[in-house]
C-alpha cells in the first residue's frame, strides 16, 4: 500500500505538471491570454487617421518605459478614424490630459507601438477618457509617395525650393 | 536476386499488417483495462515520470541554443525583439513533440521493448496465458496507454522549459527587452499552432508506444532477439516520428 501510494503521488504530480505546462502553451504564448494574473489598469481611447499595421497587445509607453497595452482596435465610422482603446497600468495614472500619442515603430522591420508624451495641463486623464493629440503611423509607402512628389515638383520648378514644412502634429478633433 | 527482393518486400507488407492488427487488439482491449486504472497510472510513471529528467534538461538546452542562435540571425536584420517569437513557434510546432518523442523513444520506448521481450524469453507471457490471463490485457495495453498519455503532457513541459531557456539566454544575457519577447510572442503564436503541437505529440505517442510494444511482444526469445527488438525500436520509432512530422504539418497548412 506504501508503494503504490508514492507510485501515484509520483504519476499524479506528473501529470499536473504535463497540464500546467499545457495549459501554460494555451494561455501564455498565445493572444488567447487570461487577464486575471494582470495589475489593476485603467483605459483609455485615441482616435488615429491611420495606425498602420498596429495590432492589438503591441506596447504603450512613455519616455521608453512600458506603461500598458493596446486593449482593441475598432474603426469609428462616423469620423473615418481608427479608436484605439489603451489600457494602462493603473500606476502610471498621472498623464496629463493635453498629453500627444504617435504610433512608432521598432527598429527597422519590428511591429509598431504607441508612444505618449507627457503635456502640460495640470488635470489627469481619468478612466474612459480620451487623449486628442494623436499622430498617425509612418507609413513607409506616402513617405516615398511624397519625396516622390516632392522631387519631380523641384524639377519643375527649379528656382522655388521643396516646401519645407512637414506638419509635424496634426491636431485631431 | 528479383526473387529475394520480392521476397523481402513482401515481408515488410506482412510486418506492417501484423502491426495494424496488434494496435486492433490494443484498442479492442482498451476499454476493459481503462476500468484498472492503477495499471496505467503505474506506467504514467514508469514512462512519464521517469522520464522527466531528461526531457526537462534536454529542453532546456534546445532553448538556450535556439535562443541565441535565434538572436545572432534576427540582430542581422534588426528584428530580435522577435526572438520570443521565432523560439516559442520552432519550439511548440517542431522541435518540442519532434525532440521529445526522439528522447521518448529512447527512454521509455526501449525500456517498455526490453521489458516485454525479456518476459517473452523468460516464458512469462506464456504463463499468464496458461493463468488464463491475458498478457494483452494485463500487461500490453497498460504499457501503452501509459506511453500515449504521457507523451504529450512531456512534449508540453519540453516547449515550456525551451521557452524559458530561449528567455533566460534572450533576455538576460543578451538583452533583448523582456516586454517584446513576450508580447510580440503572444500576438504572433496563434491557438493552431498550440494545437498542431498537441496533434503531432500524440500521434508521436501512439506510433512510439505502438513500435515499442509490438516489437517487445513479438521479440525473438533469446537475449540476442531482446537485444534486437530494442535496436529495431529505437531506429523504426525515429523514422516513423520523422516521416508523421512532414504529414501532420503538410495536414495543418
Amino acid at each position: 500500500m506504501r508503494k503504490s501510494r508514492t507510485l501515484n503521488l509520483g504519476t499524479g504530480s506528473f501529470v499536473l505538471l504535463g497540464f500546467a505546462a499545457l495549459f501554460f502553451l494555451t494561455t501564455q504564448t498565445t493572444s488567447r491570454g487570461l487577464p486575471i494574473f494582470g495589475p489593476p489598469v485603467y483605459e483609455v481611447i485615441a482616435k488615429f487617421d491611420n495606425i498602420g499595421d498596429l495590432k492589438v497587445g503591441a506596447p504603450v509607453s512613455m519616455s521608453g518605459v512600458e506603461v500598458g497595452r493596446v486593449a482593441k482596435i475598432d474603426f469609428d465610422s462616423n469620423d473615418y478614424k481608427a479608436v484605439v482603446l489603451l489600457r494602462l497600468n493603473a500606476r502610471y495614472n498621472k498623464i496629463p490630459t493635453d498629453s500627444d500619442a504617435s504610433i512608432y515603430t521598432q527598429g527597422l522591420l519590428g511591429g509598431k507601438f504607441i508612444g505618449l508624451t507627457a503635456g502640460g495641463a495640470d488635470t489627469y486623464i481619468k478612466d474612459k477618457g480620451q487623449i486628442d493629440f494623436t499622430q498617425s503611423a509612418f507609413v513607409l509607402e506616402n513617405l516615398i509617395g511624397q519625396v516622390l512628389a516632392n522631387f519631380t515638383k523641384s524639377k519643375a520648378d527649379s528656382l522655388s525650393p521643396a516646401p519645407a514644412d512637414p506638419k509635424a502634429t496634426e491636431k485631431t478633433k | 536476386m528479383f526473387g529475394e527482393l520480392w521476397e523481402s518486400f513482401t515481408d515488410a507488407l506482412e510486418g506492417l499488417g501484423s502491426v495494424v492488427h496488434f494496435l486492433f487488439r490494443l484498442v479492442v482491449n482498451t476499454p476493459r483495462v481503462l476500468l484498472r486504472f492503477n495499471l496505467i497510472s503505474q506506467q504514467i510513471f514508469n514512462s512519464g515520470a521517469l522520464s522527466l529528467i531528461i526531457i526537462m534538461l534536454s529542453g532546456l538546452f534546445v532553448g538556450m541554443v535556439l535562443g541565441l542562435q535565434g538572436f545572432q540571425l534576427l540582430q542581422r536584420f534588426g528584428s530580435a525583439e522577435s526572438l520570443g517569437t521565432a523560439a516559442t513557434i520552432g519550439l511548440v510546432k517542431e522541435l518540442g513533440p519532434v525532440v521529445t518523442a526522439l528522447l521518448f523513444a529512447g527512454r521509455a520506448g526501449t525500456a517498455l521493448a526490453s521489458e516485454l521481450g525479456l518476459m517473452r524469453a523468460t516464458d512469462q507471457l506464456s504463463a499468464m496465458e496458461m493463468m488464463a490471463v491475458d498478457p494483452i490485457q494485463r500487461v500490453v495495453v497498460p504499457r501503452f496507454l501509459g506511453g500515449v498519455i504521457a507523451m504529450p503532457l512531456l512534449a508540453a513541459i519540453f516547449s515550456v522549459i525551451g521557452i524559458y531557456g530561449a528567455q533566460l539566454v534572450g533576455v538576460q544575457i543578451m538583452g533583448v527587452d523582456s516586454g517584446s519577447f513576450w508580447s510580440q510572442m503572444r500576438h504572433a503564436v496563434s491557438l493552431t499552432d498550440v494545437t498542431e503541437g498537441i496533434a503531432k505529440s500524440f500521434a508521436f505517442g501512439v506510433a512510439c508506444s505502438l513500435i515499442a510494444v509490438y516489437q517487445g511482444y513479438y521479440a525473438t526469445p533469446t537475449a540476442e532477439g531482446v537485444g534486437r527488438a530494442t535496436t529495431s525500436t529505437v531506429v523504426t520509432s525515429a523514422v516513423v516520428i520523422l516521416f508523421l512530422d512532414y504529414l501532420i504539418t503538410a495536414a495543418f497548412l
